[in-house]
């Protein structure tokens, strides 16, 4: 995607983008770092360290309430977030996107069809389909977190790609593609999908921000994956009984989260206003 | 309108703003774009000033740097523009809050954006009256009624309750031109009022903005892209081109004789009624110049049917023509229309073939001998 | 004028494209129905270019669009040589889609910001062939350099990188690579500058005597349509006011509309005199609810009784010159 060509990255911007390749190079090659812990080796069932340690040489961020590394957590923590938001983003802007672009084309009474679906589905409080998933399955791993918040995330994409494929199907490139006699499903793949996508891709990174949160919290609600994998949301959660001794364990990956959640939106601001530019010289 | 490089010496009773080296630039990444590159002119009390040219000509940006709404911390504009005996350029803003509305106002091209389509017309026009002129709500709607009135707005009790997009299209732009009047500003500028509206509309508008003008001795300034609407409507015209000002008279000189090649290549690039049905048109070959990297030499010359090698690297000044002249008629080119250096060049590129000579050197009358140059060279 | 009737009508061996009574609806909502063109006929000539001219909202783009089918009209019969384009089911109507072509009023609008200029123009060839990439490759070269486009400069280029002049004649190029017949051109020309306008004009004229096109030239500027036309067709709200040769509309105008328009016209010549006393009361009535007899009586200087009651029907005011008035400004020859 060109989006990115012809402005330019504030220094800003750039620290936040860097910030983005750093976690998911992280996340994926967390087996390979040199150095880095297992996140969940407890040294002190072994005799080697102590649970709550302040930052040192041997642990960069401490330890946590178990003795567990709390880098090495924040690195595999990632995962977590990862997954489940590249998820959410993708099954988003595959379905999403594909019927919003369709209904906002064909207009007629699949529009009103899908969009009566996608309706429910909002109406419809996440967490407790959620909660009654998990239940029914018995399990919470996180593949069918992923699902779940993925399966969720379908309708905001909808929304976004219909609105931005309306306004697209007025254009008069469509027209002319209809006047030369062009089918209606090549003028959706060719036509209509490719301009929704500078706008879905833009969404997407908001999107990704507002999930990460959505799973920090859900497993601050001892919702998300289960201990002893490591989530940004259940190592505060975890940290939290030991607060007043140890603020650190809290500290380190709430402040993952908020760098995260602020690059992915500064990054995203970023490329809107790119498009923006691109579009206006349209 | 007098001859710019005399500003100085014109009756400064009578002239209401003279503008001096006008520069406004905007810095984009790209680089600078030089949308104003020094224009000079001077307009009096009660007079209507023209200005035409193409889109990138800068005509609406030097109307708006004189207003001072170029908004944005990439804008820098110098020179000066001394309206009543004030320079605006550098007034703060507080000072020019008072100007606005007051001594000048504006009606913009697009009557649909330029009203608020949330809030009903009445309120916007009373709103404005009662900021500036600190009158009551009733009597502010006396006056109102009144504006309306005076625009020639039916039933105007009715319309101040409307919202604007319940108004057609020239009763918008009449209601604009009613809160641009409602102070009674000493100055106007128009800036391509009638462009989005219909021809028929385009003729009651500009009848309208005329008739105002001369009741209440307002000088207007008619920004346009058609030559046709500042013909019959204003006292003197600017003709701009890539920023500058090529040429600049007393409208009924300029269009007596075009000097500028520009001027001329604009005016035989019209399709006009009184011409035969598939009369060949002029055009004006190539694309106008980029702002950022501006040609040297005339801006024009990379289009122009008489460019000579002294227009590619020296910038002609803008100066009148020999005795026999209008006085107030100035251009800035080298090679003028209708003079022998003139006729000379452009001989001179048609026998050289030079693609913009050889395209206007229309056969005159004959429009059956094919093959014409098409004004069509290349031009990716 | 409300102008029916199909006096005007030529016979059909000289005709390309014939319409009769089209009607094109759209509804609003709460049961209304937007009239957009109301019951209008006319027929257009193999070679030749019929100006259809007005103000927005007369319908004059909606007509265009119903050529095309697109979309189909509420009724009416645009027929086509022998076929009767409105009976067509959507697929049969597709096949025929290169012989009728359309270039729009927003050049930059009308190419998709995310192909490049070739894949642009090779697009039509895509879905009619020929499909060998060469073949296709050669014909749209040969395109852009008709509508004056340097094809290697252009050729990977998307469409910003252009000019709105530039971009016309790009969009002139994918409409001709199919070879068609007749080609509507929707106010091709409005959105340009005046000086890139006319190079445009000369473009089209040029092309038209090279691939002998059939043109519909639709605009609001009646200079613009005087220089390319053969024929003028002058509508006002859904209906069609006057037919007549350009240099005779022109000069000769019968319709009160048209002398409206005419006299509304700025001319860059400051000799003549701007009239201020051209008598317009100026509204648009609405296309919901349009006056009943003849459409423009509410702002005609010599509307009548019968104005309101009866419906101008097209009559000949001279050889060729139809109009559709009750009080036409010219003498009839009966």
């Amino acid at each position: 995607m060109a989006a990115g060509t012809g402005s330019r990255m504030s220094f800003f911007t750039r620290i936040c983008a860097g910030w983005l390749i750093v976690i998911v190079l992280g996340a994926i090659f967390a087996d390979l770092i040199p150095g880095l812990k297992d996140p969940n080796y407890q040294g002190f069932l072994f005799g080697d360290g102590a649970t709550n340690e302040r930052p040192s040489w041997n642990h960069l961020m401490g330890t946590d309430n178990n003795s567990r590394d709390i880098l090495a957590r924040i690195v595999y923590g990632a995962r977590v977030s990862l997954v489940v938001s590249m998820t959410a983003v993708v099954m988003g802007s595959v379905f999403g996107g594909f019927f919003g672009a369709l209904v906002g084309f064909v207009r007629g009474k699949t529009d009103a069809t899908i969009m009566a679906a996608v309706d429910v589905i909002l109406a419809f409080p996440g967490l407790v389909l959620l909660l009654t998933v998990v239940t029914l399955l018995g399990r919470r791993d996180l593949m069918v977190i992923a699902a779940v918040v993925g399966f969720l995330s379908i309708p905001p994409y909808t929304r976004v790609a219909r609105a931005t494929a309306l306004a697209v199907s007025r254009r008069e490139f469509v027209m002319a593609a209809r006047a030369i006699g062009t089918r209606k499903r090549t003028i959706l793949f060719r036509e209509i999908i490719p301009n929704c996508l500078p706008t879905l891709m833009a969404f997407a990174l908001v999107n990704a921000a507002v999930i990460i949160l959505l799973e920090g919290a859900l497993a601050f609600l001892g919702l998300s994956v289960e201990p002893p994998t490591a989530s940004w949301g259940n190592m505060v959660n975890a940290a939290r009984v030991d607060l007043t001794i140890n603020v650190w364990p809290a500290i380190w990956p709430s402040l993952a989260l908020v760098f995260t959640v602020y690059s992915l939106n500064n990054v995203g601001d970023h490329l809107r206003r790119s498009k923006a530019v691109r579009s206006a010289a349209l | 309108m007098t001859d710019s490089m005399q500003t100085d010496s014109v009756d400064p009773g009578r002239t209401l703003l003279a503008v001096d080296d006008l520069r406004t630039t905007f810095s984009i990444p790209a680089g600078d774009v030089k949308a104003v590159r020094g224009v000079s002119f001077s307009l009096d009390r009660g007079r209507t000033l023209g200005i035409v040219g193409e889109s990138g000509s800068g005509k609406t940006v030097l109307a708006r740097s004189i207003m001072r709404l170029n908004i944005g911390s990439n804008v820098t504009t110098t020179g000066t523009a001394t309206f009543a005996g004030r320079d605006v350029l550098s007034l703060s803003m507080s000072e020019m809050q008072e100007q606005w509305g007051m001594e000048m106002a504006m009606v913009f091209q697009d009557p649909v954006t330029s009203l608020n389509p949330l809030v009903r017309v009445g309120r916007q026009v009373t709103e404005h009256l009662r900021s500036h002129l600190g009158v009551s709500r009733a009597e502010a709607h006396k006056t109102a009624v009144s504006l309306l009135n005076e625009v020639r707005i039916p039933e105007p009790e009715a319309r101040l309750k409307a919202f604007p997009h319940e108004l057609s299209g020239g009763m918008r732009q009449r209601i604009c031109i009613a809160i641009a009047l409602a102070c009674e500003p000493t100055l106007l500028f128009a800036d391509e009022p009638t462009t989005a509206l219909d021809v028929t509309v385009q003729h009651q508008i500009l009848n309208l903005l005329g008739r105002e003008q001369r009741d209440r001795d307002m000088a207007m300034v008619l920004v346009t892209h058609d030559l046709g609407v500042v013909a019959g409507r204003t006292d003197d015209t600017l003709v701009m081109y890539a920023g500058k000002v090529v040429e600049q008279s007393p409208t009924t000189s300029l269009f007596a004789s075009m000097r500028h090649p520009y001027s001329e290549a604009l005016l035989r690039s019209l399709p006009r009624t009184s011409h035969a049905s598939h009369t060949r048109l002029a055009a004006i070959t190539g694309r106008p110049p980029d702002l950022i990297d501006p040609p040297s030499g005339c801006a024009f010359s990379p289009r122009c049917p008489y460019v000579q090698d002294r227009c590619r690297d020296e910038v002609p000044p803008l100066t009148t023509g020999g005795s026999g002249d209008d006085p107030d008629h100035a251009f800035a080119c080298f090679t003028p229309v209708g003079s022998p250096e003139g006729a000379e060049a452009f001989a001179r590129n048609v026998s050289d073939g030079l693609p913009q000579a050889v395209a206007v050197d229309l056969p005159t009358g004959d429009q059956m001998s094919a093959p014409l140059p098409t004004g069509n060279e290349r031009i990716v | 004028m409300a102008g029916s009737g199909k006096a005007h009508l030529r016979p059909d061996d000289e005709v390309l494209i014939r319409v009769e009574d089209l009607v094109v609806e759209f509804p609003v909502g709460r049961g209304r129905t937007v009239k957009a063109v109301s019951g209008i006929s006319f027929d257009i000539a193999k070679g030749e270019t019929l100006g259809l001219v007005g103000e927005s909202g007369c319908g004059k783009s909606t007509t265009g669009r119903a050529l095309i089918q697109l979309p189909s009209p509420t009724s009416g019969s645009v027929r086509h040589g022998l076929v009767e384009l409105t009976d067509l089911s959507d697929e049969a109507m597709r096949r025929r889609r290169t012989d009728i072509q359309m270039i729009f009023q927003d050049p930059i609008s009308s190419l998709n910001p995310r192909r490049t200029v070739g894949d642009i123009v090779a697009e039509p060839l895509r879905v009619w062939g020929p499909h060998d990439k060469a073949e296709q490759k050669a014909l749209v070269d040969r395109m852009l350099d008709a509508v004056g486009i340097d094809p290697d400069a252009a050729r990977d280029k998307h469409p910003h990188e252009f000019s709105g002049g530039q971009c016309q004649r790009i969009s002139i190029a994918r409409s001709l690579v199919v070879d068609p017949e007749l080609l509507i051109c929707d106010e091709p020309v409005s959105a340009l500058d005046v000086s890139v306008q006319a190079q445009i004009l000369n473009l089209l004229e040029d092309l038209k005597a090279e691939y002998g096109l059939t043109l519909v030239f639709i605009a609001h500027d009646l200079a613009v349509v005087k220089n390319v036309s053969d024929r003028v067709a002058v509508m006002y709200l859904g209906k069609l006011c006057e037919v007549a040769g350009p240099d005779e509309l022109y000069a000769n105008a019968a319709h009160p509309y048209t002398a409206l328009l005419l006299g509304s016209i700025p001319e860059p010549d400051p000799e003549v005199v701007v009239d201020e006393g051209l008598v317009d009361s100026g509204e648009l009535p609405s296309p919901i609810d349009p006056p009943s007899g003849c459409r423009f009586r509410t702002r005609c200087p010599h509307a009548t009784d019968r104005c309101a009651a009866e419906e101008p029907q097209m009559r000949e005011v001279a050889e060729g010159h139809h109009v559709a008035c009750h009080h036409p400004l010219v003498a009839v020859a009966e």
